[in-house]
C-alpha cells in the first residue's frame, strides 16, 4: 500500500541567457529561480496495482519516482510505503523495492551481467535458493541465457533493458518503479518487456508504478492512470474512464450517392467529394447512431470506424490542462 | 559485511583486467624511482653531513613509495564516482540497502589495492636486486615489519577517507576539478610524496608531521626501515589512527548532510 499526501518539492535553477557577456555577468550575479517540481501531490495505490504515471516532460514524474524510491527528500508532505517513509528509512525501504531508470544503467559496465547479478544478490542478501530460482525464472522469461555471460557494454539496448529489469527483480521486491522502461526499444523488445511486466504483476502480485511517454505501454499495462502536470495530479482514473470522458472517435465513409445535407446534425470533421469523416464521442452507442444515420442518408461503398486513440487523447488532455 | 566483501571483489576483478596499464605504470615507477635516487645520491655526495636521513633508509622509502604508489597516492580518484554525481547515476547507488559512504569507500579502496597488488611485486623484486645502498633491504626486525603493514593499511584508510571528502564536496560544486587540484597539490607536498618530510625545514617539518597528509605516506614508508621507531613511531601511528577516525567521521557527517539536499542531475 502506497499513500502519498501533500508531497511538494522545488528545485533551484540558475538561469542565464546565452552569450559571453551574460556568462561574465553571471559570474558576479546569478539569477536563481525556483521550479516547483511537485505541488501538493496526493494519491493512494493499493497492493498489486499497475499504475501508469503520465505527464509531459518536466511534469514531475521522475521527481515523484525518486522521492518514492528514497533518493530525494521532499520539502514537505508525507509518504508511506508498506509502513515506511522512504527518505527516512531508506535502507529498509529499498530492500523491498526494485527500480529501473530507463535512461541509466545499474549493471557493471566491464563485467558479465551474471557478475552484476551476483553482486546484487550479496547486496540484498538474497538467500541462495531464492536467488537461483529467481535467476532461472527471469532467464527463461526474458531469454537471457547467453546474455548473462556477456559484459554489459557489449549488449544491445534491448538486451540491456531486459537485464536491467531482471536485475531489479532479483530480491523479490514488493514494489517496482519503472521510469521509462521502454525508451528507445524496438517493437519486439517493447512487446517482450510489456508482456513480462504484466506476468510479473499477475504472478507475483508486485505493485508497479510505470512512467512512460509511450501510450501503448499504458494501454497494454496500466489498470489505472495518474496524470500529472506542472507538479499537480490532474486526473486519476482508469483508461476506460478517461476514454469515455476525453476520447474522441470517428467514422469515415466513402459513398457513391445520397444526400449529404440530411446529415446536418452530425459533426463533420472532413469532407471531400465522395468521402466524409464524422466524429463520435468514442462510445459504442454513439458510433452506432452515427453509422445508422450515415447509412440512411448515403449509399456507402466503404466504411471505417476509429475508436479513441490514447495518444490523441493525451495530447488533448495536455492541451486542456495547459501543461 | 558480505555485501562489502563482494563489492570489493567485483571492483578488484574489474581493476585486474587492465594489464597494459599495470605494465606501463611499472615501467614509469622503475624509471621515476631510479631518477629520484640519482638525484638524492648527487645531493648526498656533495654534502653528506647535511643529509637528514640514512641513505639506505631513503632508498627503502623511495622504492616502497614506487611499489605502493597506486595504493597511497593522493591524486587517484574514482572517475565513476565523479561521474555518478555529475550525471545523476548516483540514483541507482542510492537505491541499494547499504550506505553510500560504505559503497564508495570500498570501491575506492578495492581499486587501489587491486592496482597495487599488480604492481608492487615486480618493483620490490627489482629494488631488492639493486646493490646497497641503492636497493631495498628487509626491515631491521619483525616488529618494524609488522608495524609497517599495520601503518600501510592505516595510510590506505586515511587516503581513501580523504578522497571521500573530495567526492562529497562535488555534490555541491558538480565539477570536481577545482577542489581536486587544490587538495591534490597540498597532499602531494605535505604527505612526503615529492620530498620525504625529514628534508623539510625545521618548523614546517613539525607542522607537516601533525597534518593528516603525513599519515598517507610519510609514516609507513619511514617505519619500514626503522628510521621511525620506538616512541616516535608509536606516536605517528597513533596520529594515523586519529586522522583516520577524524576523516571518516567528517566524511560520514558531510555525506549525511549532502544527501538531504541531493539533486539527481540530468532528469
Amino acid at each position: 500500500m502506497i499513500t502519498v499526501s501533500q508531497l511538494s518539492k522545488r528545485f533551484v535553477v540558475s538561469r542565464r541567457k546565452s552569450g559571453l557577456k551574460q556568462a561574465t555577468k553571471s559570474l558576479f550575479h546569478r539569477e536563481r529561480e525556483f521550479v516547483q517540481a511537485l505541488d501538493n501531490v496526493s494519491f493512494t495505490i493499493p497492493d498489486g496495482q499497475v499504475v501508469g504515471y503520465i505527464g509531459p516532460n518536466g511534469a514531475g514524474k521522475s521527481t515523484t519516482v525518486k522521492i518514492l524510491s528514497g533518493i530525494l527528500t521532499p520539502d514537505s508532505g508525507e509518504c508511506d510505503i508498506n509502513g515506511r517513509t522512504p527518505w527516512k528509512q531508506r535502507r529498509e525501504h529499498v530492500a523491498e523495492m526494485g527500480v529501473v531508470f530507463g535512461q541509466r544503467s545499474q549493471l557493471w559496465w566491464d563485467v558479465p551481467v551474471g557478475d552484476s547479478f551476483d553482486l546484487l544478490r550479496d547486496i540484498y542478501r538474497v538467500p541462495e535458493n531464492r536467488y537461483r530460482a529467481n535467476v532461472a525464472e527471469l532467464t527463461e522469461r526474458l531469454q537471457l541465457e547467453e546474455i548473462l555471460r556477456t559484459p554489459a557494454r557489449q549488449l544491445s539496448l534491448g538486451q540491456r533493458m531486459r537485464c536491467e529489469i531482471a536485475a531489479s527483480l532479483l530480491h523479490d521486491p514488493k514494489v517496482l518503479f519503472l521510469d521509462e522502461p521502454t525508451i528507445g526499444l524496438d517493437a519486439v523488445s517493447k512487446l517482450a518487456v510489456r508482456d513480462f511486466i504484466r506476468e510479473i504483476n499477475r504472478d507475483r502480485g508486485v505493485t508497479v508504478i510505470l512512467t512512460t511517454h509511450d501510450m501503448q505501454d499504458i494501454e497494454a499495462l496500466a489498470q489505472r492512470i495518474l496524470l500529472i502536470g506542472k507538479g499537480r495530479v490532474l486526473l486519476d482514473g482508469t483508461l476506460e474512464q478517461l476514454k469515455q470522458q476525453y476520447g474522441r472517435g470517428s467514422v469515415t465513409v466513402s459513398y457513391s450517392g445520397g444526400e449529404v445535407q440530411k446529415l446536418s446534425e452530425l459533426e463533420i470533421v472532413e469532407q471531400e467529394p465522395g468521402r466524409l469523416t464524422v466524429s463520435t464521442d468514442g462510445s459504442r452507442e454513439d458510433t452506432a447512431r452515427v453509422i445508422a444515420q450515415l447509412t440512411a442518408a448515403l449509399s456507402i461503398t466503404d466504411i471505417s470506424v476509429k475508436g479513441p486513440d490514447a495518444e490523441e487523447m493525451v495530447v488533448s488532455l495536455y492541451r486542456e490542462y495547459r501543461v | 559485511m558480505k555485501k562489502y566483501a563482494s563489492f570489493f571483489r567485483i571492483r578488484f576483478v574489474n581493476a585486474l583486467q587492465y594489464r597494459a596499464a599495470a605494465l606501463a605504470g611499472m615501467a614509469t615507477q622503475f624509471f621515476w624511482g631510479g631518477m629520484l635516487l640519482l638525484m638524492f645520491a648527487a645531493f648526498y655526495h656533495s654534502a653528506p653531513e647535511s643529509f637528514p636521513m640514512d641513505f639506505q633508509a631513503l632508498s627503502c622509502y623511495i622504492w616502497l613509495q614506487q611499489a605502493f604508489l597506486a595504493m597511497l597516492n593522493s591524486w587517484a580518484f574514482e572517475n565513476d564516482i565523479f561521474e555518478a554525481i555529475s550525471s545523476g547515476n548516483i540514483a541507482y547507488e542510492l537505491c541499494r540497502p547499504m550506505g553510500l559512504y560504505g559503497q564508495w569507500f570500498v570501491k575506492a579502496a578495492a581499486n587501489r589495492v587491486a592496482r597495487a597488488v599488480l604492481r608492487c611485486v615486480p618493483v620490490l623484486v627489482f629494488a631488492a636486486l639493486l646493490p646497497a645502498p641503492y636497493g631495498i633491504t628487509l626491515p631491521p626486525n619483525v616488529g618494524a615489519a609488522l608495524l609497517f603493514v599495520f601503518s600501510l593499511f592505516l595510510a590506505l584508510g586515511v587516503v581513501v577517507a580523504f578522497t571521500m571528502v573530495i567526492y562529497i564536496i562535488t555534490f555541491y560544486t558538480i565539477s570536481p576539478t577545482g577542489v581536486r587540484m587544490a587538495a591534490t597539490s597540498a597532499a602531494e607536498l605535505l604527505s612526503g610524496s615529492l620530498l620525504p618530510l625529514p628534508f623539510f625545514p625545521e618548523g614546517l617539518r613539525q607542522l607537516a608531521e601533525l597534518l593528516p597528509f603525513a599519515s598517507m605516506q610519510n609514516v609507513p614508508l619511514r617505519v619500514y626501515s626503522g628510521e621511525l621507531s620506538g616512541q616516535a613511531a608509536a606516536w605517528s601511528v597513533g596520529l594515523q589512527v586519529f586522522w583516520l577516525a577524524a576523516l571518516l567521521a567528517l566524511g560520514v557527517w558531510m555525506m549525511h548532510r549532502a544527501l538531504h539536499r541531493v539533486v539527481v542531475q540530468g532528469g
